[in-house]
């Protein structure tokens, strides 16, 4: 048997809070090794809508989500490349009085924050975007709130951290791991071993099983929205939009396309390798499009997807360091919300394996909560199929 | 018919009729959806009002034979609830969605038999984007649809037997300026002749007849060439090819149709649960069928869009879907139906296999197509660009993933004409068999809301 690779830090999982995790640790001077069982950023990482979006976010999450936009501001000097970071502005709008209530909340818990939420009704919100129907009464302009292409996102990151002194393997499944003396020893299901005193768990929807044999199994599961394009359209849709009840995500890319996501959620596959899309959702998603925004009536829809996301009950993530076994640390389950804070989360855990403090106050991700308390969020109700 | 049973199937072409026609013959009334405005098919595709006065020159001694088929199939038709302009753009749990002349629908089945054919396979060449370039089957619509030549000069470039056929379909009515470049050399048709003719024998020996014909019609014929490129300024002048023999020859022409052969139409067998296994001989990934064509418990396949095998295979097998599927309703299959099909089935995918030699796939130029090439037409994508991602640190090793990063196969046409380019580059970069584009509903683009009124005037629609 060939000798197990040696490392500072093994990163189990190569979305963008592995990789970025890789990278800031890769950057202290560490020697890190990241184990990917398929492809760098193709789950999640990739299949989301590309929001990062700084208001109506849980008040909780505010400080991460701030420090997060900076670094997202900085991604062409933390990488060295592009993956079309467009700084387009998010615009909410309430679909029907329950949002109106949930809008004006939002738009006061992000003030509070410092970030700048503009409210717009009447006259100013018709000058402003009067591609929106006559019956949308009130919206929310953030225009801070930026774009980027979350299928590009990933794979810079990953090189970065190999200029950084990192290593990136990839098609590399972890079979299993043993706690040893100096640490972790980790098998991989062709047989490959490798060895270090940390271990980060940052595989996605597939963290769960790692969390388990770890002791300390997390209420995780797996989900994906019903997502369309259509062809591609002159450039008329600037600010990404957003209807705060959930039912119409949208935003025009750069190659002109219109994109669109929308809830329910539909749960994944019990195997964990791809969420349905089912027609009836894309359908009525293309209704209430066409409702939201008259003029997108004849836009026609070329393809849809859906990813395998990593949800847990209170839809905040696991981020922080394991209470059964030192030098475990886990960054999982963005919940639907994971792209934006990405490279914050990456950060931080980055601090915390270094075994220094967190730049930003994280304490509330741990993933001890789940057995201390089970706090559900109202959204697992009205984001999910039941 | 038992209230519970509903049996539909795609497509109207040799496959879904001959599948019809043996349910009906069983005394059953399936829902048929056909995409096209007429049933029919594509190579055996019905002639318009405007073309059927043509139909003597066209099919010469054939028509009276072709006239019978297509009023027996119309006899049949009469007995199913047959749905023309109706595409069938997902299949999820057992339904069909469906847009059709009133708009959107769904139909839960029981029964699924997809027969939806195929399209022309095309290796892209420089200037193979420019207006006035067809692919073979579409220079065949034109003639057959709308009485149409595609030009007054035209070249027959790929190397497949539509070549032969469609510039002999030209030539009965009165075109005089055709060229056929087929690139693959007459020793590979000499070496797969033996084959083809013990398969299929009368076939075979059709194939000579029309290239007789063709070359007694003054049709310049050409084998072996390599196809350099079209070129013009605003639409097709030229095309430029050299010859077995290493001379560089110039075809004046204004239109060119393209094929190398054909590539199955699978993506609602895959939306319907298809599995799919790759065929090292035609190059492409066919959908798991067993014996009978029966692809999962409610779902069977038949003709082109199962495996490549022509109009007298898709005959075969839709005969074969259907006594399966009758069987699965727990009727007796006609046991000597079933191996007389079975027989059929077996000598027409023999000669097709055999033909995949007489006609090849020139899965090797994609490595030597130069860097500016456009591959994906819909999105604007060259072989430069899919090598430069290939060559990348962390970049994608296979289709899926060079479609995610590059945008190749990502427009509207799926991937469906750049999907097997794309897929014979990325071969020829990671020496592993070509990949396959995952397919995801719509099959064909719809439209947010059906029948939206008439576009208003630019700066009337804000």
């Amino acid at each position: 048997m060939s000798p197990a690779l040696q490392s500072d830090v093994l990163v189990i999982g190569g979305g963008l809070f592995g990789t970025f995790t890789g990278l800031f640790l890769a950057r202290a001077g560490l020697r890190v090794t990241l184990l990917e069982k398929g492809q760098i950023g193709a789950q999640a990482s990739a299949t989301n809508f590309g929001n990062l979006r700084l208001h109506g976010r849980s008040a909780r999450q505010y400080p991460l989500s701030i420090r997060a936009q900076e670094l997202w501001e900085n991604y062409g000097s933390l990488t060295g490349e592009d993956c079309e970071i467009d700084r387009t502005g998010h615009l909410y709008f309430a679909g029907g009085e329950r949002g109106e209530t949930q809008l004006r909340k939002d738009v006061e818990t992000a003030t509070r924050f410092g970030v700048e939420s503009q409210l717009l009704e009447g006259a100013l919100l018709r000058e402003r975007f009067g591609f929106l129907s006559d019956r949308i009464r009130l919206a929310a302009f953030s225009p801070r709130s930026a774009v980027a292409n979350p299928r590009l996102s990933t794979p810079p990151v990953a090189r970065a951290m190999v200029r950084a002194g990192g290593t990136v393997i990839e098609g590399c499944e972890m079979a299993g791991f043993d706690v040893t003396s100096g640490g972790f020893a980790v098998t991989s299901t062709d047989g490959r071993r490798f060895e270090a005193p940390k271990l980060v768990n940052a595989a996605g929807a597939w963290s769960g099983a790692l969390a388990e044999k770890a002791g300390e199994p997390v209420p995780m599961f797996s989900a994906g929205p019903p997502q369309f394009v259509t062809e591609p359209l002159p450039h008329r849709l600037h600010p990404s939009v957003h209807m705060v009840e959930g039912d119409v995500i949208v935003r025009q890319i750069p190659r002109g396309n219109i994109i669109f996501s929308g809830y329910p959620r539909t749960h994944s596959l019990p195997s964990g390798a791809f969420t349905h899309v089912p027609p009836a959702k894309t359908l009525r998603g293309m209704r209430e499009l066409a409702q939201c925004i008259p003029m997108l009536a004849r836009a026609e829809v070329i393809r849809v997807w859906s990813g395998v996301e990593g949800y847990l009950p209170d839809m905040l993530p696991v981020i922080g360091p394991s209470t059964t076994m030192p030098g475990l640390f886990h960054a999982f389950g963005g919940s639907g919300g994971g792209f934006q804070i990405a490279p914050a989360v990456g950060q931080c855990l980055a601090a915390l394996v270094r075994g220094e403090a967190s730049p930003v106050d994280i304490s509330s991700y741990g993933i001890d909560r789940f057995t201390e308390r089970s706090e559900v969020s109202e959204k697992i109700h009205l984001e999910f199929d039941q | 018919m038992q209230t519970d049973t509903r049996i539909v199937i795609v497509g109207a072409g040799p496959a879904g009729l001959a599948a019809a026609r043996t349910l009906v013959e069983a005394g059953l009334r399936p829902i048929v959806l056909e995409e096209s405005p007429l049933a029919g098919g594509q190579g055996t595709r019905r002639l318009s009002p405007m073309t059927a006065p043509h139909r003597p020159a066209l099919f010469g001694a054939s028509a009276e034979a072709i006239a019978r088929r297509e009023d027996a199939e119309d006899a049949v038709l009469q007995q199913c609830d047959f749905r023309t302009g109706t595409l069938a753009w997902a299949c999820h749990d057992n339904r069909l969605e469906l847009l059709g002349p009133d708009g959107f629908d769904s139909l839960t089945y029981t029964h699924l038999v997809i027969a939806v054919g195929a399209t022309d396979r095309l290796m892209p060449m420089p200037g193979w984007t420019l207006p006035g370039v067809f692919t073979l089957g579409g220079a065949q619509v034109a003639l057959k649809r709308h009485a149409s030549f595609i030009g007054q000069k035209v070249v027959f470039a790929g190397s497949s037997p539509l070549l032969y056929l469609a510039a002999a379909q030209y030539l009965r009515l009165g075109h005089r300026d055709l060229t056929v470049l087929d690139t693959t050399p007459a020793s590979g048709k000499a070496r797969a002749f033996p084959a083809m003719l013990r398969h299929e024998p009368r076939t075979a020996l059709q194939g000579l007849s029309l290239i007789a014909e063709l070359r007694r019609g003054g049709v310049t014929l050409r084998s072996g060439v390599r196809l350099d490129r079209i070129e013009g300024d605003s639409r097709v002048q030229r095309l430029r090819y050299t010859t077995a023999r290493g001379r560089d020859m110039t075809a004046e022409a204004d239109a060119v149709a393209l094929g190398h052969g054909l590539r199955a139409e699978t993506q609602l067998a895959e939306l319907a649960g298809a599995t799919f296994a790759f065929d090292p001989d035609f190059r492409q990934w066919f959908p798991r069928t067993d014996d009978m064509g029966r692809a999962g418990e409610r779902l069977w396949l038949a003709g082109d869009s199962a495996r490549i095998g022509g109009a007298d295979a898709a005959d075969a097998a839709g005969r074969l879907a259907a006594q399966s599927l009758l069987e699965s309703l727990g009727r007796a299959a006609d046991a000597r139906q079933v191996q007389r099909n079975t027989r059929r089935l077996r000598k027409q995918h023999g000669f097709q296999r055999a033909m995949t030699d007489a006609f090849r796939w020139p899965a090797k130029q994609a490595a030597s197509l130069a860097d500016d090439v456009l591959i994906c037409r819909c999105e604007r994508v060259t072989a430069g660009e899919i090598r430069a991602a290939l060559d990348t640190p962390s970049g994608p090793i296979e289709v899926n993933r060079v479609k995610s990063i590059t945008r190749c196969g990502m427009g509207r046409c799926q991937g469906r004409f750049c999907g097997p380019a794309l897929g014979e580059i990325v071969a020829s970069a990671t020496g592993e068999p070509p990949g396959r584009l995952r397919t995801q509903a719509p099959i064909r683009p719809i439209p947010l809301v059906f029948d939206a009124g008439p576009i208003a005037a630019e700066g009337e629609d804000t």
